[in-house]
């Protein structure tokens, strides 16, 4: 305060602040005034019509919750649809004492102290005043019958029809929509409680979660009031629930019967694709259970059997199970030895029936390799390397293309990927590398893991899925398209496609040979020892189209440890993974499949016939043409462990 | 001290003179005291209402009132000019504080609002700052030329934003609209020109668009339930619908005490806190809660005929604002259960349940005394 001409004006000061002071009262007072004709308006002027809400009646906002959409398969035919189901409820504001309506209620119907448990724990959830809650679910005709006589001793306590979840194809659509599952307490408590008011399922796994939002629908709700009895006396006002989108499927239901009954009691799984739409025609995993169990709540005993069952019925072996692909890798291999010009069309090998590596004594042998040194195939080009599926062309291909360019190039058909719109579930598999190995097993890639790689052994593993999406993407000739489930019902689904690159391969007609090469694996017949496609003789036969294909018989990995079997089903499950992969009609592709029958034995003869049963009903509309019975034609010399 | 000297200079200006009694001298405003007595026990009695007539609620209540006032009783006795003093240290500390709850504050319903003392107890620093706030902006102004000059009125708004930007993103809209309020109180009462108000209103008005695109889901939801409460009945709206037709069913004289439908079918939510005065007009009507507009009315008359008679600026700036301040509470907190304004966590002063705000409230009215009663000459 050292210049003087800063001296506060203090009278100055004091006058602004009583000026101030007394306008901010004045605005005080006024607004006073203002909340004083607010309550005038509503306890004066409006009393009338908020006394009658209020006095004896009472108002009441009840919830219309919403129709869940259907889901419908490609046909029409109905996938998911909703069947009214009788609750038993309790309002526990109308109830004077609880325990004794519980008590009456136990002598009335079949009510365990589990119920009653269930009923406490939902009772403690967050809600809203007069909102009923469930006691019983699924009442009989009988039990129905029952409440009603005995409704004027039981007040507060109602029976509700419910519209429930209904899966009316049972087992065969489990694994390929999923299923809805009662809102548990960790559900309620991540989940919007207004959105699910009144809705007591949830989409928990498959198509039913992806799309839940569309699925849900609206809930409504109209104001009523109620006498004090809970009665409604009249509805002021309704806002009607929206229901929620139906969805429409590219799955076939005749199909994915067809491929079910094809795996018949083996464990296994069939993708099939549309290569021009990427639409998902069939999508089975075998043994399934019934989803149905899961809507009405399932007993722990029922739950744990299948949980603990060695088959593994709940386990979605379509797009979770993770296998190795063995010889259905090879054409893959064969496309990047194409595509960065390792090879040409023309290369061949003369193979003697084993593959060393420089400085390393390890024999890796082809499939018909002889202790005296008369196995090999020969002189072997591309298509025979193919149709005969030898493994020491591959052997040297991959030691030639190093685990870099493999890896790079597997990629763009899907490997280690998961490319499927929605299926947010489906497992990547695994695509080795060399960053992979040294992460993971801190280990470097050896040469030999690039050999083993060849022929789909080692570390790579694939889904049934991602097999069924690479063969596809062959039978388009390098065009991408994502596989789904979904037809019609939401526009979701172009959003988060994020795709490999196509696969350019150029020339164009170098495809023609990796196709035809594929196509006489099926085709090439009555050529002598050693000269037939390898899955000729089982399925190649009378076959009204051109189909190309490749089998696999992947090894297994191993048991897993603490799991106790029998001496003769180790056996069996010792035995390897039987891979079918295939599209037609070659000249405009249909359809393009992966097949898998875990612990099989070979593909060409376990897995390729149900691939032409799949496919022929597909194409010839349910006349199964030639199937394994035909097999009339003495096929020893290719019956000898056909990889 | 030379500034004192000038500010103890005769004033030939409008001051209201007053004769020290008895009051000044043990430092305590016996009106206001009286004041506060009489709507703490009307509030008490809608609380009984309202908890279902569970004495134990009420008692612990009461308790918390005992509390406050021995609070307010210190801190009357503490010299104005301590404050003055501690007014920059405290909101550095609340600074400090709020910033610690964003590291290891403990979440309760989604927000972040409370530091914890490991095993003695838990508190907001956010009710801190709602006095502070008001103090170090009446520091600021308290030895610069009032009306405050463009560059002084920017540093006071950035004083304010601090705060209310941090307790805004725990989130707490509900208190940091009251401290930005009471921020901005002190700016009007320190005499900013009417040109800078008009400014701001039509400023504000014109960025709501804007401002509508910050806000989280759940706060839209709740203005959007403003216009049109059916909008959303089971949500956001129920509030809203049920202490409407609670209020409105009162009518002028009320179902009576303790006779309350809605509240005590648990139609009504929040019916202890936020949303009593529903209860009070419910049982008591239209009058009930004219008489409680009245008690508050005189409360804040009272603050603010005392702030007419503080001898600096300071005492001015900072009894005006709390009293002003506690009529933003009360206008707020009954707008919004009336349906005029949308739902903000703000209490009703004196009457919701809860002792956090009510402390801080009495610590204020404790400020207030300490103005009023420590005065350096008396005239």
């Amino acid at each position: 305060m050292v210049e003087p001409l800063a001296l506060k004006d203090h009278s100055g000061e004091s006058r602004i602040y009583v000026e101030r002071a007394v306008t901010g009262f004045g605005i005080l007072l006024l607004l006073t005034l203002f909340l004083v004709a607010r309550l005038f308006f509503l306890q004066v002027i409006k009393y009338e019509e908020y006394a009658t809400r209020s006095d004896k009646n009472r108002i009441q906002v009840q919830l219309l919750p919403p129709i869940r959409g259907l889901i419908y398969d490609r046909n029409g035919e109905l996938i998911a649809d909703n069947i009214p189901s009788y609750n038993l409820t309790i309002t526990v504001e109308r109830v004077d004492k609880l325990d004794e309506t519980l008590v009456k209620l136990r002598g009335l119907m079949n009510l365990d102290a589990e119920d009653v448990a269930g009923f406490h724990k939902r009772l403690k959830r967050r809600r809203r005043p007069f909102d009923s809650v469930p006691i019983l679910f699924k009442l009989s005709q009988e039990e129905i019958a029952l409440i009603s006589v005995n409704r004027y001793a039981l007040p507060g306590v109602e029976v509700e029809a419910k519209l429930v979840r209904h899966y009316p194809q049972n087992e065969l659509m489990a694994h390929a929509v999923g299923s809805v599952r009662r809102i548990n307490e960790k559900d309620a408590r991540r989940l919007d409680a207004v959105v699910y008011s009144g809705t007591d399922h949830i989409g928990k796994i498959g198509i039913e979660r992806h799309y839940e939002s569309e699925l849900l629908g609206k809930v409504g709700y109209q104001q009523v009031e109620t006498n004090a009895r809970g009665k409604v006396m009249k509805v002021l006002e309704s806002n009607l629930p929206v229901p929620g989108k139906n969805l429409v499927l590219y799955i076939d239901s005749s199909l994915q019967r067809v491929a079910s009954d094809a795996i018949g009691d083996r464990r296994g799984s069939i993708v099939a694709i549309d290569p021009q739409t990427g639409g998902i025609l069939a999508l089975v995993s075998k043994p399934s259970y019934d989803p149905n169990l899961f809507v009405r709540g399932i007993d722990v005993k029922t739950y744990s059997e299948l949980r603990d069952s060695p088959d593994a019925p709940l386990f979605n072996r379509a797009i979770r199970g993770q296998y190795e692909p063995g010889s259905t890798i090879k054409p893959f291999i064969g496309i990047t030895g194409l595509v960065t010009s390792t090879i040409n069309p023309e290369y061949s090998i003369e193979d003697p029936g084993w593959f060393q590596l420089p400085k390393d004594s390890r024999l890796y042998r082809d499939w018909n390799w002889t202790k005296s040194g008369l196995g090999g195939h020969g002189t072997v080009n591309f298509e025979k390397a193919i149709y005969r599926s030898c493994n020491v062309y591959f052997y040297q291909l991959a030691v030639k293309l190093g685990i870099e360019r493999i890896h790079h190039h597997l990629e763009l058909f899907g490997f280690g990927l998961n490319t499927a719109l929605d299926l947010p579930e489906a497992k990547n598999g695994l695509l080795p590398s060399r960053q992979w190995k040294r992460d993971a097993r801190q280990l470097p890639w050896y040469p030999g893991d690039t050999v083993n790689m060849a022929i789909g052994q080692g570390d790579v593993l694939v889904t049934p899925l991602q097999l069924a999406t690479a063969v596809m993407v062959i039978a388009n000739r390098g065009k991408w398209i994502a596989p789904r489930m979904i037809k019609s019902g939401s526009k979701r689904i172009d959003e988060n496609a994020v795709l490999p690159d196509d696969v350019d391969l150029v020339p164009d007609h170098v495809w023609d040979l990796i196709i035809s090469s594929m196509e006489k694996v099926v085709h090439r017949g009555n050529q002598g020892f050693g000269e037939n496609g390898t899955a000729w003789a089982y399925i190649g036969r009378g076959i009204k189209y051109r189909m190309a294909g490749k089998s696999g018989t992947a090894q297994v990995v191993g048991i897993k440890q603490g799991e106790v079997y029998n001496e003769d089903e180790l056996e069996e499950r010792q035995r390897k993974h039987a891979w079918f992969i295939a599209f037609a009609p070659v000249d405009n592709p249909q359809i393009a499949l992966a097949v898998l029958i875990e612990n099989g034995g070979g593909g060409s003869s376990v897995a390729a016939p149900i691939a032409r049963e799949v496919i022929d009903h597909y194409l010839l509309g349910g006349n199964r043409g030639v199937a394994r019975v035909q097999l009339s034609e003495p096929v020893q010399e290719e019956m000898a462990g056909i990889n | 001290m030379s500034n004192d000297f000038v500010r103890q200079m005769p004033n030939s200006g409008f001051v209201f003179q007053r004769k020290a009694g008895l009051g000044d001298k043990i430092h305590l405003d016996f009106t206001l005291m009286f004041l506060l007595l009489c709507i703490s026990a009307y509030g008490l009695l809608i609380l009984y209402s309202a908890v279902e007539q569970q004495t134990a609620v009420v008692v612990s209540q009461m308790f918390k009132f005992g509390a406050a006032t021995v609070v307010m009783i210190v801190m009357a006795q503490i010299s104005p000019v301590v404050y003055l003093r501690l007014a920059v240290i405290l909101y550095l500390l609340g600074l400090v504080l709020l910033s610690l709850v964003y590291v290891v504050g403990i979440e309760v319903n989604g927000s972040t609002r409370w530091l914890q003392i490991p095993g003695i107890f838990r508190f907001q620093p956010s009710e801190l700052m709602k006095l502070v706030v008001p103090m170090i902006l009446a520091w600021y102004f308290h030895d610069r030329h009032l009306p405050p000059k463009p560059k002084h009125i920017l540093w006071a708004i950035v004083m304010i934003a601090i705060p209310v930007l941090l307790i805004g993103g725990q989130p707490d809209l509900g208190t940091a609209l009251i401290i930005g309020a009471s921020g901005l109180l002190v700016l009007l009462l320190a005499g900013i020109h009417w040109r800078y108000i008009a400014g701001a209103i039509s400023a504000g008005l014109l960025s709501l668009p804007a401002l509508w695109f910050v806000l989280r889901d759940y706060q839209r939801q709740r203005i959007m339930t403003l216009f049109d409460p059916e909008r959303d009945p089971l949500g956001a709206g129920w509030n809203i619908i049920q202490s409407q037709t609670a209020i409105g069913s009162g009518g002028l004289f009320g179902k009576g005490l303790f006779q309350g439908t809605q509240s005590h079918l648990d139609f009504l939510p929040e019916s202890q806190t936020d949303f009593i005065i529903a209860v009070l007009a419910e049982e008591l009507g239209f009058f009930g809660v004219v008489i409680l507009l009245i008690l508050y009315i005189l409360l804040m008359g009272r603050g603010a005929l005392i702030s007419l008679q503080a001898q600096d600026t300071f005492g001015r700036l900072l009894t005006g604002t709390i009293t002003f301040t506690f009529f933003v509470y009360v206008f707020v907190n009954i707008a919004m259960v009336s349906g005029i304004l949308p739902v903000v966590g703000v209490p009703l002063p004196l009457v919701s349940h809860g002792g956090t705000s009510i402390l801080t409230l009495f610590a204020g009215f404790g400020m207030i005394m300490s103005i009023h009663t420590h005065r350096r000459i008396t005239l």
